[in-house]
């Protein structure tokens, strides 16, 4: 369903080069969730964001269900994402000044529905999320937690194939984290593919397999959570040290 | 989605309302400052009869000093002496002709308590009024024989009649003109050529004459005249009679055409009276004679005066200086939106859909800075009129137009000016925004 093959990402600036992925392979099944750790600077997020067709790749080749995306235009790499990825961010990345409907709609607009069918998945999504009473609110009315699901509605919305999730518990508290990821749990159970990047390893548990990244390559594909909760805890402990040593 | 993308256009102008209403007002400032002028400018270019300009033909007869350029330095003299438009209007060759001066005399009123003031006249023909599709109010003009015949006859402008008889039908009512009992036979309706293009010598935005009166009357009873006066020799004696038979220009004359044969037809006629003219010691100059349609008399004229162009071109410079300042405006808040633009793309918006909903922010803005434009453009135009008074008061009207041409400049110029920051704001890679968000 998703297949890297050597993927190589350098940025490039006059002075300096910077190789964010090296060599990264990595294959994805329909119906897996993967979540994706690594120290900071690793390249998690540099991967996400390729998987995503937000940025491209300088080497290597990705298809996205058997299709080469390396060389889509950039109206057909939009249209990709429209119709089969769905994102989540850390930082939810609501618009302040539309309402929960107009929001959820965003992703919709792109896609061309007509206006029933716009209002039939709002409501939907919204629903499902548990927020279908406050689709008049404006975010800033809603706390962390439900500005998360908010965002998981826009992404779902569409009904994607791909959820892609940048730390989706990473900006809220404990009770509310908890809440998200058995929305997301919810939502792997229902046959989307989702690939989630965290820290924490408490949350890759709950993934069915970790791909843990380190200098820009896979350093462990498809290692069982429970080994992946204590390379992660190994990592986080180590981190500590050097920072009180 | 272009309701979508209005939607969202406002809602990006409410966001930020400082940065809005600075855009706003620049393209407002520029707008207004360039439709001041090129209203100015249109108006005194616009086509003042539009539906016969082009089978109106001014009559301009070489008699000049051979040694002399010309009045006010035009290559040719723009009046005729009153020889050859009498000539003229006796041969009769073109469909219509009039021969007519501007003069002015004193009116009389017939109340007791009311005393005499000056009005401003014209002496013509005839001809005059079907010629220049002039509309009545009351009666009509007078016809052929009252020229022939020296009738006392009157054709009263709508502002006369209103002031004189209360803006009655005054028709058949005497009117004293300089001692003189004319009988009204006609009260126009509103008649408010701009340029008044069958005067330009005696100031192409002046008003029309408030009263109208048989030419051969004027001349039969040696009525004064207002108009411009040139001679290029002294007069050979005194008194009237001399004046009428020296080379003094002082007619304006005009000859409607309704084809390019009556045309051609008509130019062979004046080329042949000159010829004869110049058998007997007249015309000294080479054989110059124009038959100028309207638009061609006005530009002959120049009746748009340079310094109204000069001051064009620097409200135009001043529109582009306050675009300049517009891109710059428009580039911070487009690029402020960076997380916006970066998150809808993630959502599946491509580059040329974020493209055309800024193009269509910079239109709205555009046209609020039309819209207030609009405004200041009116202000600018109430100035010039307080700054030049009667001279320029018949210009400084704003019609559909040019309302809707300030509203075009301003959406095309926010346009324009939106092009580089919509340009870069559609290139921001969403990557880099998102996770900063």
């Amino acid at each position: 369903m998703l297949s890297m093959q050597n993927i190589s990402m350098v940025y490039r600036t006059d002075l300096v080069e910077t190789h964010a992925l090296r060599e990264f392979s990595l294959e994805v099944e329909e119906g897996d969730f993967i979540s994706v750790t690594g120290p900071s600077g690793s390249g998690k997020t540099t991967f996400l964001n390729i998987a995503g067709l937000l940025e491209r790749f300088t080497g290597g080749r990705y298809e996205l269900d058997g299709r080469d995306v390396s060389a889509l235009s950039d109206a057909e790499s939009s249209a990709v994402r429209n119709q089969k990825i769905g994102f989540i961010f850390q930082s939810f990345n609501l618009i302040p000044d539309l309402n929960l409907f107009d929001n959820v709609d965003v992703p919709l607009r792109y896609r061309g529905f007509k206006a029933a069918e716009r209002k039939r998945r709002i409501e939907k999504v919204l629903e499902m999320v548990g927020l279908a009473s406050r689709m008049k609110h404006l975010p800033s009315q809603l706390s962390g937690g439900q500005q998360q699901r908010v965002a998981i509605a826009r992404a779902l919305a569409g009904e994607p194939r791909f959820l892609l999730a940048d730390e989706p518990t990473g900006n809220l508290d404990s009770h509310m984290a908890m809440s998200v990821m058995e929305l997301i749990a919810e939502i792997n159970r229902n046959g989307t593919t989702i690939i989630m990047v965290t820290h924490d390893p408490s949350l890759a548990e709950m993934a069915n397999r970790n791909v843990h990244i380190l200098d820009g390559r896979v350093s462990d594909n498809g290692a069982d959570t429970q080994m992946a909760k204590q390379m992660v805890e190994q990592m986080a402990a180590q981190m500590a040290n050097a920072a009180t040593g | 989605m272009f309701s979508y993308y209005l939607k969202l256009g406002w809602l990006s102008i409410r966001r930020n309302p400082f940065l809005s209403a600075l855009m706003i007002a620049a393209i407002a400032v520029g707008i207004g400052a360039s439709m001041t002028t090129i209203t100015v400018n249109y108006l005194m270019s616009s086509n003042p009869i539009p539906q016969k300009s082009g089978s109106l033909f001014y009559v301009q007869l070489d008699s000049w000093d051979p040694n002399d350029q010309g009045d006010d330095g035009f290559d040719l003299i723009d009046q005729l002496t009153y020889l050859d438009a009498m000539a003229l209007m006796k041969a009769g060759k073109a469909y219509r002709q009039i021969a007519s001066n501007r003069s002015g005399l004193v009116l009389e009123p017939q109340g007791e308590d009311e005393r005499p003031f000056s009005v401003d006249t014209r002496n013509t023909w005839a001809d005059f009024f079907p010629m220049f599709d002039l509309r009545f109010q009351y009666g009509s003009g007078w016809d052929g024989s009252a020229d022939r015949n020296l009738e006392k006859v009157v054709v009263l402008s709508k502002e006369i009649n209103e002031k004189v008889f209360g803006g009655e039908d005054s028709v058949g009512r005497n009117l004293r003109l300089n001692g003189m009992d004319f009988r009204v036979v006609g009260v126009l309706d509103t008649f408010l050529p701009v340029p008044k293009f069958y005067d330009i010598t005696n100031g192409a935005f002046n008003d029309p004459e408030e009263i109208y009166i048989p030419f051969n009357i004027a001349v039969e009873y040696e009525l004064p005249r207002n108009g411009n006066t040139s001679c290029w020799k002294p007069t050979d004696g005194d008194g009237f009679e001399a004046f009428l038979n020296s080379e003094c220009v002082w007619i304006q004359f005009w000859a409607e055409l309704r084809s390019e044969q009556e045309k051609q037809e008509y130019m062979a006629f004046l080329d042949a009276y000159v010829e004869q003219q110049k058998e007997l010691g007249r015309f000294p100059k080479p054989l110059n004679n124009q038959l100028s349609d309207v638009m061609e008399f006005m530009e002959s004229q120049e009746v748009v005066e340079d310094d109204a162009q000069v001051m064009l071109g620097l409200s135009l410079m001043f529109l582009a200086v306050c675009l300049l300042n517009t891109i710059g405006l428009l580039l911070a808040k487009f690029l402020g939106k960076s997380g916006d633009i970066g998150l809808r793309r993630a959502l599946g918006a491509s580059r040329s859909s974020l493209f055309i909903q800024h193009m269509i922010e910079s239109a709205m803005i555009g046209l609020g800075g039309g819209i207030v434009g609009l405004g200041l453009a009116w202000l600018g135009l109430r100035g010039i009129e307080m700054l030049f008074g009667d001279y320029i008061e018949n210009m400084v009207g704003m019609d559909w137009v040019m309302v809707l041409t300030a509203v075009g400049l301003a959406i095309m110029s926010a346009l324009l000016a939106g092009l580089y920051p919509t340009w870069r704001a559609s290139r921001i890679a969403p990557a880099s925004q998102l996770k900063t968000q």
